[in-house]
């Protein structure tokens, strides 16, 4: 299913200045990871550790104030930041779609679900007329609006909150992108809706075969949807590789933490708590950025940026103790897999 | 449960007038049925938890308690004593003991009071405590919570999401409430910090032996904290009983389809799910009208012809577990 490079993003930087630059704050660190047609990858992490700012830098939809000042996004081996700005819209509508947290953002309360699924489909793959009406009565059936030719003809305040999100993948897919950026898409749904939409996100990138760049901060659905896993903090990378790897032993102290400080359905085993919070990114420690919070911290943790270790088959994770702790079994008892 | 029950709730209703809230002039179309006839119990020291999906009333069930609104009809007991008809200081000391903790903590902290003060009011309103004593005692519940009590002289705005549900904590536990109302109170913060959140209410009911009414959509933390736990849907209770008993082992269709529809924790778990998830399509209809019967047959996978016909009542289905549904015993084991 999986195969080739569509995305290649290397050595990732983005900074936000504030204040005439005086403050200036490192949102993206060194991020790097590849994507492959029909592949899933999760992006983790709490909030502010950066991965809206990665999306945006990828899609080169920075605000005012910020810029990529590191590192290259390839897609299908263009450089994006070689192309001129109407080349780049037309990459975001045709070849990189992007669904968002409020649905609201990416519909035009002003116009109907036609002309709004429309629209990518006329402009970026020029059809029209009857093969272009087809073609939307086909991108609603597909996610799933009951009498797409009625609700068509509507607007979005119409819609309930999962019908939103569901038109706002309809607008993503509708010129058939090759990779689809959701950021956070369910944050604010029902379970139950919840997932019907990320089971029909699921069997759409089958059909098509589309690579899905899925950001989120709940772990259950990394271990749902996604076949790899880059869990950031603080801007950088601490841990990557494949979700069944990662969750089954994690070797960041960080990942690890996380992963055990979830409730786990029907248990009242106590959750491992990380005291502290997340670091002010205007003003990171000179070390390893989880240092402060770390069970596991060493003197040389405060020294220095941890490099991306290899640890495992296409699995890299940012911590000097990795090896050691994952032998010493502390930093990595896994998710208790073995458990019912 | 063996004691006593601290809050008793017997066949709570709240209806709401339709078209009313957005522009004040609807026509009486019919009535919303935000709660339609719940009874539950929670003892003391114990957590009772409550889910389901948005609009099904849990929201409307904490107003009811904290006499933020009046009911329709139905009976709150707190501690023996008709909560209605709460006057004078009999009122006031219900206030006291019955403490809220929602969803966004900032909303409900006075931006421009400072921590001690926050905290101190209710002292205030409840005690007569002096000054000194009050500042005493903000110290103690801050260290109560995880803060320090020099923490007090700040302003809610400098504290993160997670320090800020901690003071509301703080301040809903200062006057020694006996039962705090939490209506998604963990659910805005992030992974660590809600894990932080948690182990502390958890901690504070081991140590003051408070009782929990919690409110969550996230059905893994709602079965971590509750002993036990109500699933609502538009306005009624389909399912009541042990929160692991019903997390594992739900009978009512619906509360199936809703722990189906829960995120797996690990990836194999996702796998394992697919197979017996119990389809449910659709989205909840509104409370407006709820559907005739069992207002869970336009989406029941197993409906029947008397589903929406006569409306099920909750039967026992186990020691301590309850569902309503006509076709309980073929509902066994769907899972
Ligand atoms: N427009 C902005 N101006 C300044 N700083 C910003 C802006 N947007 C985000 N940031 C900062 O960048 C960091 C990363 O933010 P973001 O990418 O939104 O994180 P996430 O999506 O992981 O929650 C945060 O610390 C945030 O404070
Ligand atoms: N003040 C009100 N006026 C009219 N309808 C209301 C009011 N408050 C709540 N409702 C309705 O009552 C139902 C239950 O709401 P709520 O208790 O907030 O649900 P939950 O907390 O489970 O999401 C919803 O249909 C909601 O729209
Ligand atoms: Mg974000
Ligand atoms: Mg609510």
């Amino acid at each position: 299913m999986t195969g080739d490079v569509l995305l290649d993003v290397q050595d990732l930087e983005t900074e936000y200045r504030a204040f005439g630059g005086s403050r200036v704050i490192k949102a993206v660190d060194g991020v790097s990871f590849t994507l492959e047609a029909g592949q899933t990858i999760g992006l983790v992490g709490e909030s502010g550790c950066g991965k809206t700012t990665t999306c945006l830098s990828i899609m080169r939809l920075l605000p005012a104030g910020a810029r990529v000042t590191g590192g290259r996004v390839l897609l299908e081996g263009r450089d994006l930041a070689q192309l001129s700005d109407r080349e780049m819209q037309h990459v975001r509508g045709n070849e990189i779609g992007m669904i968002l947290q409020d649905p609201m953002a990416s519909l035009n309360p002003l116009f109907t679900l036609y002309d709004q699924v429309r629209e990518p489909a006329y402009h970026h793959r020029g059809l029209r007329g009857g093969a272009l009406r087809e073609r939307v009565l086909s991108l609603l059936g597909s996610v799933r609006i009951p009498s797409p030719e009625v609700r068509m003809r509507e607007y979005p305040h119409q819609m309930s909150g999962g019908m939103r999100q569901r038109i706002a993948g309809a607008i993503a897919l509708s010129a058939a992108p090759k990779v689809i950026i959701a950021d956070e898409p369910t944050t604010s749904l029902d379970v139950t809706i919840q997932a019907q939409y990320l089971d029909l996100l699921k069997s759409l990138q089958r059909d098509t075969g589309v690579g899905l760049i899925f950001v989120t901060h709940d772990l259950g659905i990394v271990a749902k949807m996604c076949d790899d896993v880059m869990v950031m903090y603080a801007g950088r990378t601490v841990e990557h590789g494949p979700v069944r790897q990662v969750f089954g032993q994690a070797r960041h102290p960080y990942a690890d933490a996380l992963l055990r400080s979830v409730p786990k359905m029907g248990s009242k085993e106590p959750l491992f708590r990380i005291d502290g919070q997340p670091p002010n990114l205007a003003d990171l420690p000179p070390g390893c950025a989880f240092e402060p919070r770390c069970p596991h911290a060493i003197t040389e943790c405060a020294q220095a940026v941890p490099p991306l270790l290899e640890v495992g088959p296409g699995h890299t994770s940012a911590c000097i103790r990795s090896v050691e702790l994952a032998a010493a079994g502390a930093a990595a008892p896994g998710a208790d897999g073995g458990e019912a | 449960m063996t004691a006593e029950p601290l809050l008793e709730v017997t066949d709570l209703v709240r209806h709401y007038p339709a078209g009313k809230g957005l522009l004040g002039m609807g026509s009486s179309k019919g009535v919303v049925k935000a709660v339609d006839g719940v009874t539950f119990a929670i003892g003391p020291g114990e957590t009772f938890g409550l889910v389901g999906e948005s609009g099904c009333g849990k929201t409307t069930i904490a107003k009811l308690i904290l006499r933020i609104e009046p009911p329709t009809s139905g009976r709150i007991m707190f501690d023996g004593r008709d909560v209605a008809r709460l006057t004078g200081k009999e009122l006031l000391a219900y206030r006291r003991s019955v403490q809220a903790v929602f969803q966004d903590p900032f909303g409900s902290l006075s931006p421009r009071m400072r921590v001690a003060d926050i905290v101190g009011e209710i002292l205030e309103i409840h005690t007569s405590m002096t000054p000194a004593a009050i500042a005493t005692r903000v110290g103690e519940v801050l260290d109560l919570v995880g803060l320090r009590p020099d923490q007090a002289r700040l302003f809610p705005h400098e504290f993160s999401g997670g320090q800020r549900q901690r003071i509301a904590i703080a301040r809903a536990l200062a006057a020694d409430a006996r039962m705090l109302v939490l209506d998604e109170a963990v659910s805005a913060l992030d992974v660590s910090i809600r894990a932080q959140v948690i182990t502390l209410l958890e901690q504070l009911q081991a140590d003051l032996g408070v009782s929990y009414l919690y409110i969550g959509h996230d059905l893994a933390t709602v079965s971590h904290l509750a002993d036990r736990v109500g699933v609502m849907y538009l306005g009624r209770l389909c399912e009541v009983g042990d929160s692991v008993t019903v997390s594992t082992d739900p009978r009512h269709p619906y509360t199936q389809a809703l722990f189906a529809s829960a995120l797996p924790h690990l990836p194999d778990d996702a796998d394992a799910a697919r197979e017996v998830a119990v389809p449910v399509t659709g989205e909840v209809p509104s409370a407006l009208n709820p559907p005739s019967g069992c207002r869970f047959h336009p989406r029941c996978p197993l409906a029947e012809a008397r589903c929406s016909a006569e409306e099920p009542v909750l039967v026992q289905v186990d020691e301590a577990h309850h569902a309503a549904c006509h076709l309980l015993p073929l509902t066994v084991g769907r899972r």
